[in-house]
């Protein structure tokens, strides 16, 4: 890789217990790339995220943030810092209607910061955004509350609520997970919007083929450890993965 | 006001009380013997809250006025009622049983999983105890007011133990409370319902879906754990006398042995009891009975500042698991 | 069984419909509508005092500071997700610092007042912040707590006063000053949180409650803010535990006592969680009520419990939400 990478993950480990989370996983993510990683159930994808993203505190290694070393720092911190996630189970402000939602990020300091006071009426910002990850305008669907609205929109105000931040790097944690094809269909124009807009993202899925169709690299998780790493192709004729997913095969 | 608190107790905890030797070559001696009661009698104290908190995560803070009843109870009977003390103890243990059952059934299993309201409930069960035992003129009842009414000690008179003196309650208190830890963890882990008990504690839903009823085990836990407040009362109450101002008390130490130790950990809280237990005897000895109400403060705020889930309790940092 | 043929059918206003909390007021009757129920809350609390003896008032005085706790508490549970079972804190600390100040340094009440409500309203947040790590039942749990141990540490050391107290604070100078000063700090403190609760700071507290992880993870430390909500709520209960000094010109443990921590609570459950006026409402009628059984001693505790056990039990959504409900909808019978 020419560039430095934007996120470099080193020798990360984390027990819970006596188990074995994850354990020495390492791995870089170059700026405007969308990396992604799968792996079994239990293979540790979460707590990835949440070691990542600061939730967490691993027991082991680093996690390295534009070269600055973000393992110690507290989650708001960084996302301060440009580096956010979604959450895997769906959980947004239910009490609050859609747009309220993304008043949280638009009030936090890196939007203030960049924004320099010019942020305007801070209700209309938040509409544009849930405009631009696919609520419709003019309907009543932003005034609804958060917890009567069905899970696609609450993927897509996940989305928006990392957005908000105008984040460098997104974790996204199983967007995929419980939704239709079409509407998976319809969400991944808007993740490659993202990436042309230059956010760095990192998926975590379930869903392969739609992640092997996005990803420029993929990197491979079981029982906590990293088995492979690659572009989509390698990953895909990768022997261990196959073992991993599939099991090892037996002769009879 | 109307919860008045008693300005004549110049210590908080008139029920540790007991006279000091003054000996100096039996001091650590008799720290040792004191404080090895004491820390049993708050891990008495909080056992019953710590099992049906453990159980069915509910916070029973009905806790202390189950305890006070049963003293009340138990006088009755004796002194009104004329009953043997024995037969007075095991009627009050039933009902304190059935008064937890019940608090359960009527009460709290409507309000099961609002961890708030269920303490906002069964505390407001636990003010109509205490306060109905202090309520006067109504169909003639008195009300129990004022240090009147004391329990006999099961057996009268001391022993000198290494050179210091123990009444024999306080040796019948250690002896039943390591019997009723022991007897407890055999029946958690030898009979069904122990067995069923523990498995709801674990993962209720798991449990439940193997044929365990989440609501029978609660209800179970709730009586277990109201008797066990009963026993820890008419064990440790002939140590001093019976107010309802007890059951705030006894209620107080219950959760900061819970606090510190975990809630919902036994062993937390008998390791809570023990460290409670000293720490407050020790500076007791040291600096003199007042400072023990501090102490306990003291070892509650370090906790919290630098172990929040407490000695042994497991507190979640995310919902969202691997 | 006979069949049903009609049923109740409930419809929003259409003034209600149209959009959430935002109204297109086309017309008087529209204003009207909405400013009712806000004007006779007013007026009632103003004009009640007229009609009732002194004694009433004086209950009115301590249903106000009721009022305050209980807006506190139902701010924190309701909006921050803090169940503080230790209202009596607030008030303790409020109450001790004022009285302190007038005893000593002979600080008239008007200006001890805002001073312990501000200095108390610190402190008590100060003893709070080690516990908002906590999350649930133990912050519950602990803030039930902290009171007492403020009991036993202050007969244990035996400063403020001790187990006596200290009497012989200053007063307020006339019923009505002392009357229109907690009624106006109700409707203050309640139009005021009321506002908050729908300001970007709210929305954040409302979003903490909700899903803590997720504010976190939009770059907004939820120590920071629940700090400061803690510290509002906690003027709310100083203001209160210094007026209270200065009303009966006298400080004490009692302050510290389970009756504030308890009465709001039960107002709140009444009146409505989360509704902000409910608890207000709840504290002027349960504070008369348990003053009218005074002279049955401890029934009155019994019997506020038995209505907060009813309520939670039975009508868990509260007195005020039920209205909101009667007043914003309207019931038809409909043919099945």
């Amino acid at each position: 890789m020419a560039e430095s990478p934007i996120l470099e993950v080193t020798e990360l480990s984390k027990f819970f217990g006596g188990v074995q989370a994850i354990m020495n996983v390492s791995f870089a993510l170059a700026p405007g790339q969308i990396l992604g990683i799968i792996g079994p159930n239990g293979s540790g994808k979460t707590t990835l995220v949440n070691l990542i993203s600061g939730f967490v505190k691993p027991d082991k290694g680093s996690v390295f943030f534009k070269g600055r070393n973000i393992t110690a720092l507290q989650p708001h911190k960084i996302a301060n810092l440009g580096l956010t996630r979604t959450f895997q189970v769906m959980r947004p402000y239910h009490s609050l209607s859609a747009f309220k939602n993304l008043i949280v990020p638009l009030n936090s300091p890196r939007v203030k910061r960049s924004s320099a006071g010019k942020l305007g009426d801070i209700d209309a910002v938040a509409i544009d955004i849930l405009e631009e990850v696919g609520f419709e305008r003019d309907a009543r669907v932003p005034y609804k509350t958060a917890g009567s609205l069905p899970l696609g929109y609450l993927k897509r105000l996940e989305l928006g609520r990392c957005i908000a931040l105008k984040p460098e790097v997104i974790i996204c944690d199983e967007v995929f997970s419980g939704l239709s094809m079409s509407e998976i269909t319809s969400l991944i124009p808007l993740l490659e919007r993202l990436r042309m807009e230059g956010i760095t993202l990192m998926m975590i899925e379930h869903r392969l083929r739609e992640l092997f169709r996005l990803s420029d690299r993929v990197v491979v998780l079981a029982f906590g450890r990293k088995i492979a790493e690659g572009t989509p192709d390698e990953v895909m004729n990768n022997r261990t993965v196959k073992e991993a997913y599939l099991g090892t095969e037996t002769k009879v | 006001m109307t919860l008045e608190y008693r300005s004549d107790g110049v210590s908080a905890i008139s029920i540790l009380h007991h006279s000091t030797l003054q000996e100096p070559d039996f001091y650590s001696m008799e720290i040792l013997i004191y404080g090895t009661v004491n820390s049993i009698i708050f891990a008495l104290i909080a056992l019953g809250f710590t099992l049906v908190y453990g159980v069915s995560r509910v916070p029973n803070f009905a806790h202390g006025s189950i305890y006070v009843l049963v003293g009340f109870l138990t006088w009755s009977f004796v002194n009104n009622s004329g009953f043997p003390y024995a037969l007075a103890v095991i009627f009050s243990l039933v009902v304190a049983a059935i008064l937890g059952f019940l608090i359960y059934r009527i009460v709290l299993i409507r309000l099961r999983g609002m961890a708030t309201s269920e303490i906002i409930a069964s505390f407001a069960v636990s003010l109509i105890i205490l306060e109905g035992l202090r309520m006067q003129g109504i169909a003639g009842f008195k009300g129990f007011i004022g240090p009147f009414y004391t329990l006999k000690p099961f057996i009268e008179g001391k022993i000198n133990l290494l050179g210091v003196f123990v009444d024999y309650q306080r040796l019948i208190i250690i002896g039943v409370g390591v019997g009723m830890v022991i007897l407890l963890s055999l029946f958690t882990h030898h009979t069904k319902t122990g067995l069923s008990l523990r498995a709801i504690a674990q993962d209720e839903q798991a449990a439940m879906m193997l044929g365990v009823n989440s609501d029978r085990m609660a209800e179970i836990a709730m009586s277990i754990g109201s008797a066990l407040a009963g026993l820890a009362a008419v064990l440790i109450l002939p140590l001093g006398s019976i107010t309802a101002e007890v059951g705030y008390r006894v209620l107080i130490y219950a959760l900061a042995v819970c606090i510190i130790g975990g809630l919902g950990s036994w062993g937390g809280a008998i390791l809570a009891a023990f460290v409670i237990g000293f720490a407050m005897k020790i500076s007791t000895a040291l600096f003199g009975a007042l400072w023990e109400s501090v102490v306990l403060v003291g070892t509650i705020i370090l906790i919290l500042l630098f172990k929040p889930s407490g000695l042994l309790g497991k507190q979640k940092e995310l919902e969202e698991r691997v | 069984m006979v069949a049903k043929t009609r049923r109740k059918k409930r419809l929003e206003r259409s003034i209600k419909v149209r959009c959430e909390g935002l109204y297109a007021l086309s017309s008087w009757s529209e204003i009207a509508y909405l400013m009712a129920p806000r004007v006779l809350l007013i007026l009632g609390l103003l004009v009640i005092p007229f009609y009732v003896d002194m004694y009433w008032q004086r209950v009115l005085c301590s249903a106000g500071i009721y009022a305050l706790l209980a807006l506190s508490f139902d701010f924190l549970a309701a909006y921050v997700g803090l169940v503080c079972l230790g209202g009596a804190l607030f008030i303790g600390i409020g109450g001790y610092i004022a009285g302190l100040l007038n005893h000593y340094f002979h600080l008239s009440p008007f200006v001890t007042i805002p001073i312990a409500t501000i200095v108390g309203a610190a402190i008590s947040t100060l003893v709070l912040i080690p516990c908002l790590r906590l999350r649930g039942i133990y912050f519950a749990i602990v803030s039930f707590m902290l009171p007492l141990f403020a009991v036993y540490i202050i007969i244990a050391l035996n400063v403020f006063g001790g187990t006596e107290g200290i009497s012989a604070l200053d007063t307020f100078p006339s019923i009505s000053l002392e009357l229109y000063l907690i009624l106006a700090a109700v409707l203050a403190a309640l139009f005021a949180i009321r506002r908050l609760v729908n300001e970007d700071m709210g929305i954040i507290l409302r979003g903490v409650k909700d899903n803590d992880q997720a504010v976190r993870a939009s770059g907004i430390s939820i120590t920071a803010y629940k700090i400061r909500a803690v510290f509002m709520a906690a003027l709310l209960g100083c203001f209160g535990g210094a007026y209270l000094g200065h009303l009966y010109g006298w400080l004490g443990i009692s302050l510290f006592a389970m009756d504030f921590s308890i009465l709001p609570i039960a107002a709140t459950v009444m009146g409505g969680m989360g509704s902000l006026v409910g608890p207000v409402l709840g504290a002027f009628i349960l504070t008369p009520m348990s003053e009218a059984l005074r002279g049955f001693g401890q029934l009155r505790v019994v019997l506020y419990c038995l209505i907060l056990i009813a309520f939670m039990v039975y009508k868990p959504e509260g007195i005020m939400n039920i209205l909101q409900r009667k007043y914003h909808q309207f019931e038809k019978w409909e043919e099945v």
